[in-house]
């Protein structure tokens, strides 16, 4: 039996690397900027969905607020190398630690609340942190912060003629957020936090210290979920409030992972492989003057596939459970 | 020696209502004690007072010479006490193997070891052959036998069952009764809350008897079947007269 765990555990690994290596191949054959474009936003919120899956998915606090985390991951980035010249490489880790540390503080108090009242709160947690920036003028308020091109550098993690040190970087995110997953999975952390999903008042009684998971599923999710915010930042080059902490973020880090598999370790990678793309698509397709039509179409696919399958795509690739009843 | 758990003077009042009033017992080290009463009688408050569901609202309750009034539930589960829930309370989504682990983590930081740990005891609880099957697939029986194995893998002192052979099948029960003596016989202390009286009574070392929250008898199990105030209190005076 724990040979068959292991084997599972490194057959996972493999199957995550051939992924990342066709994944890190495909720019040689794929010349497209649109299409680039796609494989780059469905990376990064490939990467994005596993860090919500994190907090959400395992660990069971539906979180419908991580937009906070997104926008101050690009905010905290911008304006450290806006007002005072610092890179955006290390203002990606003051973001993702400044938004672990938020995410902490807001557990303290949110984290004595259940269910729905949970999500409740990181939604209107997230609403605040949106008015807040809107208002706040030293960081541009309304108008937002442009980011000033001035040519291709990796230093300043900035290009203009190409797309492609972007695609490594949100490959590299999505690895990372699918390892850190992975990682902790088969760790005293993974297990508590799926135990304080399923039943709270029990994982107490086994010693565990329901609180304290909590707070380090969010700071874990936080962090994660922040660099990637200082990622999209660096990408578009200019952010404003409703373009970095949008309630669309936190629906587009929530939606892949139910729809592959929330709780699981590939519902979120396999969810944004197929919601993403279909987004562009679909707003490609049926977009523009109709207005509204993409959503339509978008809307109804997402109600089909639940429909379809409530446990998630993944349960497609599900092995036959022995559910025979034994006495 | 000292006993293991004991509880002084302890009182919960939920509003106007008295729960337990001024409950003063004690489980001796190595024993099998039943803690019995009619519907009503405050036995399932005084066994969440002990496994640290909430404080008392006054009294104390000491574990292994330690007062542990004000500990909560996962601080007493790192001191040796384990417990099952009523209402069965497994972690669905998980499989049996990785329920148990959750308690073996108590325990074994290492996950290696905690793996082993959680197998060793599905062997013990006769759960091995449902390893790999998810909790909610389990029968009734086998939750129960779970919740047993769940608490068994913290590697307790003290195990408080809370109606474990309740509403069990005649010979699920007896499996039932086996596993508690094997249990014992492991060098673990049992409380066990039960209030049907023919199934534990032939298992206890000791009963003591709850009714309208104050300890009525205490006693071998031969006895307090046979006093009085436990007839009247499970059926009524009338009963109690002829006895």
């Amino acid at each position: 039996m724990d040979k068959d765990f292991a084997a599972r555990r490194r057959r996972d690994l493999i199957i995550a690397a051939v992924l990342a290596a066709i994944a890190a191949l495909t720019p040689l054959f794929v010349k497209d900027v649109v299409v680039q474009n796609i494989l780059i936003l469905t990376l990064m919120y490939a990467g994005l969905s596993q860090s919500w899956n994190i907090l959400s998915g395992y660990c069971g606090q539906i979180s419908l607020g991580h937009a906070l985390y997104f926008g101050l991951g690009a905010y905290t980035t911008e304006l450290l190398f806006m007002k005072f010249g610092v890179l955006p490489w290390f203002g990606m880790l003051a973001g993702g630690v400044v938004s672990a540390l938020i995410a902490m503080g807001l557990g303290y108090p949110f984290f004595r609340l259940r269910g729905h009242y949970f999500v409740i709160a990181t939604i209107v947690i997230a609403e605040i942190g949106l008015l807040l920036f809107h208002n706040w003028e030293w960081a541009g308020a309304a108008m937002g912060i442009t980011i000033p091109i001035r040519g291709d550098s990796w230093l300043k993690f900035q290009f203009l003629r190409t797309k492609l040190p972007y695609f490594y970087f949100a490959l590299a995110l999505c690895c990372l957020a699918w390892f850190v997953t992975w990682w902790l999975e088969d760790s005293k952390w993974g297990f508590w936090w799926r135990a304080v999903k399923d039943n709270p008042d029990a994982a107490e009684s086994l010693g565990v210290d329901v609180f304290n998971s909590k707070m380090g599923a969010a700071a874990v999710s936080a962090f994660l979920v922040a660099v990637g915010g200082s990622f999209y930042a660096q990408f578009v080059s200019y952010i404003d409030p409703e373009s970095v902490m949008g309630f669309q973020f936190s629906l587009l880090m929530a939606l892949p992972a139910v729809l592959g598999g929330i709780g699981t370790l590939w519902g979120p990678v396999l969810g944004a492989a197929i919601l993403i793309p279909l987004t562009e698509l679909t707003r490609f397709k049926f977009g523009g003057s109709g207005r509204g039509v993409d959503l339509i179409v978008y809307g109804t696919l997402i109600v089909l596939i639940s429909l379809a399958l409530p446990r998630g795509l993944l349960s497609l690739f599900a092995r036959p459970k022995k559910t025979g009843v034994s006495r | 020696m000292t006993a293991l758990l004991e509880t002084r003077g302890v009182w919960q009042r939920f509003g106007g209502l008295v729960a337990n009033s001024d409950v003063s017992i004690s489980v001796g080290r190595g024993e099998i004690v039943g803690l019995i009463g009619p519907n009503g009688a405050g036995k399932s408050t005084l066994f969440n007072l002990i496994a640290g569901v909430l404080p008392p609202t006054q009294g104390s309750i000491l574990f292994d010479g330690e007062d542990v009034t004000r500990l909560p539930a996962a601080a007493r589960c790192q001191r040796g006490v384990g417990r099952t829930f009523q209402v069965v309370k497994s972690f669905e989504t998980m499989t049996v193997i990785d329920n148990v682990i959750v308690g073996a983590l108590v325990r074994n930081t290492v996950m290696r070891e905690a793996r082993r740990k959680a197998h060793e005891v599905l062997e013990f609880t006769g759960l091995a052959a449902r390893a790999d099957v998810l909790a909610s697939d389990l029968v009734p029986a086998e939750k129960r036998r779970l919740e047993v194995a769940r608490a068994l893998a913290t590697e307790p002192k003290l195990l408080l069952l809370d109606e474990v052979l309740t509403g069990l099948t005649p010979t699920e029960a007896q499996t039932g009764v086996a596993l508690v003596r094997k249990v014992r016989d492991a060098g673990i202390t049992v409380l066990m809350v039960e209030h049907v009286m023919e199934i534990v009574m032939p298992l206890v070392d000791r009963a003591i008897v709850l009714d309208l929250g104050k300890v009525l008898v205490e006693g071998k199990p031969a006895d307090v079947v046979r006093d009085p105030k436990v007839i009247k209190a499970y059926l009524g005076d009338r009963h109690a007269v002829g006895a």
